[in-house]
């Protein structure tokens, strides 16, 4: 008997959403007020569930890591946001945009929930418009449509290179509204540091107030993870400072599901490492891709004679030169999908042709868009991207090359949740990029807005009632039940534990050791070998970090480091769960690539017939090996097929 | 209308309106004033008959100088809230945010103006209209005369073309921040708007300046 | 071309809101001008912390000039002497080897300081509680292309949108006035459809709600704009004030 019950509605593609709602548990206004949900999180994700939550009547306690629900890093997102409206006229409809999304995720998610995210993307623009989320518009008046990768249709709305930004100060003005109104309770600069579990079903967390250190409880009827995704794993990422994956990484050791952990996104477009100081990575928007000829020279004396500072790029000759996309990829050329682009940079610069001081670098060149079209024309498409290029390298785009290299950007794996999204434990929803999500083995550009924005406002409000109906005659909590008094000794102990290793090393410096075990072996081209020896090296790392860690400062205060540290000590873990679901995983699909399984010409080799599933990780205790449970995916309505980029 | 008090811009708007008042009453003021270099007889038909003890005259002399106590009040009011903002802690390191001098002084080149103001009514308006109001001997009518009296001192002169140099500072930045404030400005209008300021307040300084060095040096009443 | 530079930092140290405060000055060697201000901090707190230290606290997460989480008035300026960008994108190529930078906290009685150079600005989310939002609930709203726009007016309100809530017009505002981040708002839905039903009592709770906090009397300085990384223009301002005074009259 399969543990996993995904709970996929019967019927149609196209009515099973609506047969679910239809048919539903609801909750009536009188009983709502009786109920208390917890949303950690408010990215579009938490942020437009609270609100939403907060309008029907429910009371809402929503958390924030920052100082304001403004600052949560959906607000990074540049491109834009799929929907399916068709204004464009050009052929687009809902199925069709299941299906890129489907394919784009390289078959690896289940359709009935990406019906349903195709399906709710036209009521997320109607919403945002209604919010005053100023669209690009057209001379007419009506909003304007761009295309973006993997689609042969314009859906893509957007609001300049802010849509992120945009649609999340929308979500959080819906939720200043809701706070106004007393139908939500905000509380910042608080971090979840476990979840309450009460006889099966989730109750409360426990929460780190970051101003005074001290540990606080808080109990509702259900609770509503929302906290983004682990990339921050690798250290280096897009992914801002303060990211983390400790709150789905409590979840999994209360006994959630973690799905598919090995799959992260690279996004191949990044502006390179630096030097040791780095602390981020800045993402250039994909569209570069559509003028710039990526390249890099073919003498492998010119890579080293640049690297040494000896040469310049503009004095490596045409025929010198390698652009080895379009060599590579005749059909595609510079176009190729984000894991293919990453993988071949990675692929030339290992093989001792990268560029820049740390050899981890590819020129993206527009001197040939330069030429063709004219200063003027590049500098409308791209200029904003071309001077936060030159802020950060101080180098010209337009006269010397710009260097590129992949970055860790999206993870597509996260908590496991049901059609409904609910966790495995009872009364435990996951949302927004915190749960494995609707995308697959690989996202596809502007669609993790729009899974953020369909699960905060237009899926979860719905599914939650199913559940929280059986709960109206359960008074509410006192946190002084021994599972609180529990939780907050576990983590108590967690934290002096942490206090007082007293040793050498910053957090940063142990983080760093992890990237860089990560980036190498758990990166971009996996194999077996290498896999079992992350495996190995994190176990070092591990014990480097509950050896050697320094924390300066005291517990009952504020203390980044203690922040920092607490979430390192999941982060390690979460490497290792990666590192086991790659290793299980012996095939290449999306952005997970194992070396073993590529065609002969080097392209990511699916094995449906024994890896059509979402692995389901379950947590066993502290130092067991988890548990795999699969959760199959039956293709009833799409075929699946081998990706091609070459003709 | 107690928004007028309470309400920041409120109080921003009875300063801008209070300020916009007293720069009419200036450019009627050096009108009158440049009467001056070419008759001191309408000058004193203007400043006697006119603007004398008549009722219409005090009623003004009253409407004015309501405008001057509100509109310096309030930017007392204003300068004091505002210090209360920054904050108890300065920055240490002085500011390097380019701005306009004149529009971080307001307050300071107000103060100087009112010291000028006092020292200019003890010297005009007191003998003048106050004296002749409450029967205080010796009111003078002969205004042109006096007014050459008072200008023949060099350091009387210099000390007003100072006050003259301190009004086009606070103008410069008072006539577009009343209109600012007042809510009538935009993206195209600012520079207008901005030009149209520095206007105004160059007519009004440069015809005071004038009028007291033509005075002081006899180039006056021409065509007396 | 990026060289190594050594400084000095002078920062400002201040355990907690009640604390005195005062500066403290490190000297930092080898710093590549590639580093960003951050980074230049996350050394020296390395630094610190390899010392036995605490490090300094600062507010910090995107890192790429988005999330406004950033502050810090540097050499007398908010974001430090670059145009157009937050201190997360500021590069140590603007800083020469041997100078002492100066690092504060944002001043103004709106954000009191919290710790070091970490400073509270829950002030500027109860000011957008207070009515910087649409009055739409979830569901049941038109077609987004029901109400043409403008296509001028939606631009000007995505001008006016990009603010990012940084409070770098109130750290450069002599008057530690928070206008500009409050007519950002106000103009953004005032100019839009959508936001004009609610545009009188939005002017007057949101500004209400403003000087309710403690922040100063606009006087049209234009420091913030000045300072401003997503250049949001001051004629925001005379929006506000136009709405404020309308809503005003009206009543």
């Amino acid at each position: 008997m399969n543990k996993i019950n995904s709970k996929i509605p019967e019927g149609a593609l196209s009515e099973k959403w609506t047969n679910y709602k239809d048919h539903q548990k609801l909750v009536n206004p009188a009983n709502k007020r009786r109920l208390d949900i917890i949303v950690v999180g408010t990215g579009l994700a938490g942020a437009s569930a609270a609100a939403s939550l907060g309008e029907m009547g429910f009371n809402v306690l929503n958390f924030c890591i920052q100082d304001s629900p403004r600052r949560a890093h959906s607000i990074a997102a540049q491109g834009g946001i799929n929907a399916a409206k068709n204004y464009p006229n050009d052929g687009d409809s809902v199925y069709r945009l299941f299906y890129d999304t489907i394919k784009g995720g390289d078959y690896r998610a289940r359709e009935a929930n990406v019906y349903r995210l195709a399906e709710v993307s036209n009521s997320i623009i109607d919403q945002c418009v209604a919010q005053g989320v100023p669209f690009a518009r057209e001379y007419g008046g009506l909003l304007d449509n761009r295309s973006f990768g993997g689609a042969q249709v314009s859906r893509t709305f957007y609001a300049r290179g802010q849509t992120g930004q945009q649609l999340l100060l929308g979500a959080y003005s819906a939720l200043s509204r809701a706070i106004h109104k007393k139908q939500v309770k905000l509380y910042t600069r608080y971090e979840m540091v476990d979840l309450v579990i009460i006889d099966g079903r989730a109750r409360g967390i426990i929460a780190r107030n970051l101003i005074t250190g001290k540990l606080e409880r808080f109990a509702a009827h259900a609770v509503v993870i929302g906290t983004g995704g682990y990339g921050n794993t690798f250290f280096l990422s897009t992914n801002a400072m303060t990211s983390n994956g400790s709150a789905a990484w409590q979840c999994y050791k209360r006994g959630a599901y973690f799905a598919n952990p090995c799959m992260a996104q690279i996004h191949p477009t990044c502006i390179p490492v630096h030097g040791e100081f780095q602390s981020k990575l800045t993402l250039m928007s994909e569209s570069l891709r559509n003028d710039g000829r990526i390249w890099v020279p073919k003498k492998i004396e010119d890579a080293q004679a640049i690297r040494e500072g000896k040469l310049k790029p503009t004095d490596i000759k045409e025929e010198d030169r390698d652009y080895y996309l379009e060599r590579r990829y005749p059909a595609f050329g510079n176009l190729v999908p984000r894991d293919v682009a990453s993988r071949a940079a990675k692929e030339r610069c290992d093989a001792g042709y990268g560029v820049g001081s740390t050899g981890l670098a590819v020129y993206l060149d527009f001197a040939e868009a330069i030429n063709r079209l004219g200063r003027d024309v590049v500098e409308a498409r791209y200029g904003n991207l071309f001077q936060m290029y030159e802020k950060i390298v101080d180098d010209n785009p337009y006269e010397t090359p710009m260097m590129i290299y992949p970055a860790i950007h999206y993870t597509m794996g996260g908590i496991w949740v049901d059609y409904e999204l609910m966790t495995s434990i009872p009364g435990l929803f996951a949302i927004g990029e915190a749960n494995f999500s609707d995308h697959g083995a690989n996202r596809l550009g502007a669609s993790a807005l729009m899974q953020g924005l369909a699960d905060g406002y237009f899926v979860l409000p719905y599914t939650i009632q199913n559940y929280l109906a059986d709960q109206i005659s359960v008074p509410r909590f006192k946190t002084d039940a021994p599972e609180f008094e529990k939780a907050e000794k576990d983590i108590n102990d967690r934290i002096n534990r942490l206090m007082n290793i007293k040793g050498k090393h910053s957090v940063d410096h142990i983080h760093k050791e992890l990237g860089h075990v990560m980036w190498e072996f758990v990166g971009m081209g996996r194999n077996a070998e290498g896999l079992k020896k992350a495996i190995e090296k994190l176990k070092e790392v591990k014990k480097d970090f509950w050896t050697n860690l320094r924390i300066p400062g005291n517990k009952e205060t504020l203390n980044v480091e203690l922040e920092k540290a607490l979430r390192l000590a999941d982060f390690i873990e979460i490497g290792e769960l990666m590192a086991h679901d790659a290793l299980d995983r012996e095939e290449s699909c999306g952005g997970h690539f194992r070396l073993e399984h590529q065609t002969p010409e080097g392209e990511a080799l699916r094995h449906d017939d024994q890896f059509s599933y979402v692995s389901c990780w379950e947590y066993q205790g502290e130092d067991k090996d988890p548990v795999m449970y699969k959760e199959p995916l039956d293709y009833e309505f799409v075929v699946r097929q081998q990706r091609n980029y070459k003709s | 209308m107690s928004w007028l008090i309470k309400s920041s811009i409120g109080r921003k708007f009875v300063q801008s309106i209070s300020g916009l008042f007293l720069i009419l009453f200036l450019l009627f003021h050096v009108s009158m004033n440049l009467v001056l270099l070419f008759s001191y007889e309408t000058y004193d038909f203007l400043a006697n008959d006119i603007l004398g003890a008549n009722w219409w005259a005090i009623v003004g002399t009253g409407v004015i100088a309501a405008g001057f106590v509100i509109h310096i009040i309030w930017g007392i009011i204003l300068t004091i809230q505002n210090r209360r903002a920054r904050g108890k802690e300065r920055y240490a390191s002085a500011s390097k945010t380019q701005t306009t001098w004149s529009s971080q002084n307001m307050l300071v080149l107000g103060l100087f103006l009112l010291f000028f103001l006092i020292a200019h009514f003890m010297q005009f308006w007191y003998q003048m209209q106050f004296k002749e109001l409450f029967m205080i001997e010796g009111a003078r009518h002969d205004s042109a005369e006096l007014v050459a009296e008072v200008f023949s001192n060099i350091w009387v002169v210099i000390f007003y073309v100072l006050a003259f140099v301190a009004l086009w500072f606070h103008l410069t930045h008072g006539f577009w921040s009343a209109l600012h404030s007042a809510g009538l400005n935009n993206g195209v209008w600012m520079k207008r708007i901005k030009v149209l300021g520095n206007v105004v307040a160059t007519v009004i300084c440069l015809g005071f300046a004038i009028v007291a060095i033509a005075v002081h040096l006899g180039y006056s009443n021409l065509l007396g | 071309m990026d060289k190594d530079i050594n400084i000095k930092v002078k920062v400002w140290r201040q355990n907690g809101p009640k604390d005195k405060g005062h500066f403290e000055t490190y000297p930092l060697q080898n710093i590549s001008q590639g580093s960003s201000f951050l980074e230049m901090l996350d050394i020296l707190n390395e630094q610190l912390i390899n010392e036995g230290k605490e490090p300094v606290v600062f507010d910090h997460d995107c890192r790429e000039g988005i999330c406004g989480m950033c502050s810090l008035y540097i050499n007398g300026h908010p974001h430090g002497p670059d145009q157009g960008i937050t201190t997360c994108q500021l590069h140590m190529r603007r800083f020469d080897d041997g100078d002492t930078i100066t690092v504060e906290p944002w001043r103004s009685a709106g954000f009191p300081i919290i710790k070091d150079l970490m400073v509270d600005r829950s002030a500027f989310d109860k000011i957008i509680q207070a009515g910087g939002y649409v009055s739409v609930n979830t569901g049941g709203v038109p077609d987004a292309n029901a109400i043409p726009i403008p296509r001028d007016d939606a631009e000007m309100a995505m001008d006016a949108a990009a603010c990012i809530g940084c409070g770098a017009c109130v750290a450069a505002c002599k008057n530690g006035s928070a206008m500009l981040f409050v007519s950002a708002k106000v103009s953004q839905l005032a100019l839009l459809p959508q936001g004009r039903v609610e545009r009188k009592q939005r002017a007057k709770a949101m500004l209400g709600k403003m000087d309710e906090l403690g922040f100063g009397n606009c006087t049209n300085t234009g420091a913030c704009e000045v300072e401003c990384p997503k250049n949001i223009s001051i004629t925001n301002i005379a929006r506000l004030n136009r709405e404020f005074l309308k809503a005003k009259f009206a009543d």
